[in-house]
């Protein structure tokens, strides 16, 4: 039903279920606000979102007013809304005045300053004396872990933190204690938060009571220089802003975008900050008498040259890591085809999942903003609150809203929301027992761990089958899911940079002595043994510290590049600093590789790179595109016949925050490995 | 006051407190029985000895099934939860306008004298505090103790009443004026014949002319 009202005296139609600030947001007219934010639920306790309705007693606030409660006037006249009179400005001039009673002047100290709700309403709607003679109240600080920092005297009581653990992290760890004056926002007596997403809180205060604790004092909103990039710290890519300053990220931000992250980001891609200043490897290295020793590049160029030469093409291979970009994949492969070797592989994890069944078989079909529209789904050997909170926390929102059903395969794990748990092993996985009855829109999600089993293929199939049965398989629906972990991983599987055949997979290269060079492409996951290593990446981690030659790259924060998120979506990297040291792009180090050993790929510059890239595979094309597939692949792959085995699911990540080389490094994520671990010992 | 005190004993309820939780938890719904979460931490606090140690607010959360923040949220709103360990006779005296009015900082200050710091339990395991209005101003100044009011007092009533408490002697609920729960004076009550109540009756023009002759 749609409304017509008068707003300021201009006319506008809207639909009738929305509130007033909804509509006003739609008119393009400002609402100053604290408490209401659109992703939570309303508290309208902040009442700075006053406005004037014809008719009414006093001023509303616009946050939970309804339209379809606005009356018409006494002779049929359009209802009507005023925002811009003298009475609304005093009414929030009011309710700013009762706000900075309590609040202490510390703007000149605090972190919030400069990207303050609070400052930048006080500019309108502030007076410039406190009519108020008594004592500001103070409260006692908390500590609520490593990466918040409360200042809590500043806290105007919106209560956004609580709304946000409750509702979307689902941990209910904060809470509003006492009453009144005496108000405390806390978590129980003070524990630390154990939230993935705990960073968000930081973001959604208002005021400077929850500030990053890693950031304290570090930079000034307005010194900061904003690039637009995307994070591959897990595989769907969440959309964030790097803020730098000089040659350094000094945090990370959320992006909006409502198709992938909507505007949360997970704990690791927000405080991964400090693991891009150490442990870099800002020198090529080479390894002499066992030793690592710092070296030009022309040097480690050199050596390795020689290297390459002395070996036989069919005896070098390549492994590519979990955050590489689509591009130094893409040259990897190239160069490793001028070589004249065709063993590489992108799974260093030692997953089986291929391309040769279509697009459709290795990406997260209904998207993650399709997991709303979703009325069951069946989680098989994932614990996606670790491999992807964000997603958790889609899936959350939609159990929310209720007439969800979710059942889980594999491991149990507290996900934040119920699910019934239906086995721990594949042969679990059988429409009698999943009672999926009068569901329409199913999701299959099927993690990234299922195909470290040998039957992984076979579960897909199985899975296939059972989507098809239930007709989650149809031409405006397509249920089945793989939830990725890395983020390189579907560009890899797109760019076919896989092995011809089941002998040069990843591990099987790192393990045999039939490869005497090895390439690890920020590969850090995996041991080599027996042979030379060549690691070009940007950590000195398990990858660098075996290596024979070492060479620097870039990270991701570093580059441009293009990435495939889980759904199968193109986004990419923007360089926000540049690498430290001598490191150089990783697309530079592999074209100058190429080069010396005369097998020249003939790329001057990274458009060049790219326009490559986009020739030979046009799915990398367009940005924020899925490309959609057809389901005839899947049809033959559950033909297949079905050999599941017996053997429980597991899940390979052990710590949410030591995940890849940058996480390792960080000092931050450290700290919250302790205390997870800490609160894990203490529960038993 | 943030951090409550530990039990040092595992709480739970006594079998006959568990019955009476049950009933509450039947007046909800299924799945809403955190509703009962007042009338439950009252059955606790009762059975504690009239306090809320942070081992009953474990227990209460798990037993409602809600985290535990919503259960200390609760606790700490109303102030009929203590959160400290209170006397065996807890004096909640009234503060407010009509009782401070009627002499209410004469007890307080006695209070003070007699027992000492608020919030704090005595060698003879008394405590007070001072609380909002309790509601029954025309009896002012009123002390809550315990279960009952006990209205109209003066220091020297209190004094009493304190020393008996000590002396393990009974204690009068209620109004310790001469007079029936908030009725006027005994002294002052003049109990009128029917014939008089309609001579008053007749006399009585209406009430606006009333009040200008007066």
């Amino acid at each position: 039903m749609s409304k017509k009202i008068l707003i300021n005296g201009r006319e506008y139609e809207f639909e009738e279920n929305l509130t007033l600030i909804q509509a006003l947001e739609l008119t393009d007219i400002e609402v100053p606000r604290f408490c209401y934010h659109d992703k939570l639920s309303i508290a309208g306790n902040c009442r700075m979102c006053l406005v004037e309705v014809k008719g009414a007693p006093k001023p509303v606030a616009s946050c939970h007013f309804s339209l379809s409660d606005l009356r018409p006037g006494p002779n049929g006249e359009l209802p009507e809304v005023l925002t811009n009179t003298d009475q609304v400005h005093n009414a929030r001039k009011g309710a700013m005045e009762f706000l900075l009673v309590n609040h202490p002047l510390d703007c000149p100290i605090c972190d919030q300053g400069g990207e303050c709700d609070l400052q930048d309403q006080a500019l309108h709607y502030g007076i410039n004396k406190s009519r108020y003679k008594e004592n500001k109240r103070a409260v006692d600080n908390k500590n609520i872990g490593p990466l918040v920092k409360t200042t809590m005297t500043r806290c105007i009581h919106c209560t956004r933190c609580v709304r946000f653990t409750s509702e979307v992290a689902g941990t209910e760890e904060l809470g509003a204690i006492h009453r009144g004056e005496n108000m405390e926002i806390t978590t129980y007596l003070e524990k630390g938060m154990s939230s993935e997403l705990q960073g968000n809180i930081i973001d959604l205060c208002p005021v400077g009571a929850l500030t990053s604790k890693p950031y304290e004092y570090h930079a000034r909103p307005w010194e900061l220089r904003k690039t637009e990039s995307i994070d591959v710290m897990d595989g769907i890519g969440s959309n964030i802003r790097i803020d730098s300053k000089g040659s350094e990220v000094m945090r990370i931000m959320p992006r909006y975008n409502e198709e992938i992250n909507e505007e949360w980001i997970s704990d690791k891609t927000r405080f991964i900050w400090d693991g891009l200043k150490t442990q870099r490897i800002d020198t090529p290295y080479i390894r002499e008498n066992g030793k690592l020793i710092a070296v030009s590049w022309d040097r480690a160029l050199t050596l390795l040259t020689k290297l390459i030469k002395k070996t036989d093409p069919g005896r070098i291979g390549a492994i590519a890591g979990d955050m590489v970009s689509a591009e130094e994949m893409f040259l990897m492969k190239k160069l490793m085809e001028k070589i004249g070797s065709n063993k590489y592989d992108c799974r260093q994890d030692g997953s089986i999942l291929g391309n040769q069944y279509g697009r459709s078989s290795y990406i997260f079909n209904p998207t993650i903003a399709g997991i709303e529209n979703a009325d069951a789904i069946v989680i098989i050997g994932s614990n996606p609150r670790m491999e992807s909170p964000v997603l958790n926390a889609r899936i959350r929102k939609r159990w929310l809203t209720g007439n969800l059903n979710i059942y889980v395969v594999g491991q149990e794990h507290d996900l934040t929301y119920d699910y019934t748990f239906i086995g721990d092993s594949p042969k679990s996985i059988n429409l009698k027992n999943i009672p999926l009855n009068g569901s329409k829109n199913i999701i299959w999600l099927l993690g990234d761990d299922v195909f470290l089993r040998d039957d992984g293929m076979d579960i897909l199939s199985q899975v296939i089958d059972c989507a098809e049965k239930t007709g989650a398989i149809r031409d405006d629906w397509n249920g089945v899911a793989v939830l990725h972990k890395y983020a390189s991983r579907v560009a890899g599987l797109d760019l076919d940079f896989l092995p011809q055949d089941e002998k040069h997979t990843a591990q099987k290269m790192a393990s045999s002595s039939e490869i005497e060079l090895l390439f690890l492409l920020d590969a850090d996951e995996i041991d080599a043994k027996n042979k030379h290593t060549v690691y070009i990446g940007s950590h000195g981690d398990r990858g660098a510290t075996n290596a024979d030659i070492v060479l620097p790259g870039a990270c991701y924060t570093e580059k441009n590049g293009l990435y495939m998120n889980t759904e199968g979506r193109l986004q990419e990297t923007n360089r926000a600093v540049f690498p430290p040291g001598d490191a150089r792009d990783n697309w530079k180090i592999i074209v100058e590789i190429s080069k010396r050993v005369k097998k020249s790929l003939n790329y001057t510059n990274f458009e060049d790179v790219r326009a490559g890239l986009r020739k030979e595979y046009p799915i990398f094309t367009n940005i924020n595109h899925i490309e959609s597939d057809t389901f005839q692949c899947l049809d033959q792959l559950s033909d297949q016949k079905q050999k599941l085995n017996g053997d429980a699911f597991s899940n390979t990540i052990t710590d949410y925050y030591l995940t890849n080389s940058i996480a390792r490094s960080s000092k931050v994520m450290g700290e919250c490995s302790m205390q997870k671990n800490s609160i894990e010992i203490k529960n038993g | 006051m943030t951090e409550n005190k530990k039990n040092n004993n595992n709480f739970s309820f006594t079998k006959e407190n568990l019955l009476l939780a049950e009933r509450e938890l039947k007046k909800y719904p299924k799945g809403r029985e955190g509703s009962a979460i007042i009338s439950i931490l009252w059955i606790a606090q009762r059975q504690n000895k009239g306090w809320l140690s942070s081992d009953i607010i474990d227990y209460i959360a798990k037993f409602l099934d809600l985290p535990q923040i919503r259960v200390m949220e609760i606790a700490t709103f109303y102030t009929m939860f203590n959160l400290n360990p209170v006397g065996a006779h807890h004096f909640q005296i009234c503060g407010t306008t009509p009782c401070m009015l009627s002499g209410s900082e004469k007890l307080k200050s006695l209070l003070y004298e007699e027992i000492g710091e608020q919030s704090s339990v005595s060698k003879d395991n008394l405590s007070w505090v001072e609380v909002e209005c309790l509601g029954a101003c025309c009896n002012a100044p009123v002390i809550q103790i315990n279960d009952d009011y006990y209205e109209d007092l003066a220091v020297t009533d209190l004094k009493n009443i304190i020393d008996d408490l000590r002396n393990k002697k009974e204690i009068k609920p209620g109004s310790y004026k001469d007079r029936l729960s908030s009725a006027p004076d005994n002294k002052n009550i003049q109990i009128l014949t029917e014939d008089e109540i309609e001579e008053i009756a007749k006399n009585r023009t209406k009430p606006g002319l009333e009040a200008k002759n007066a």
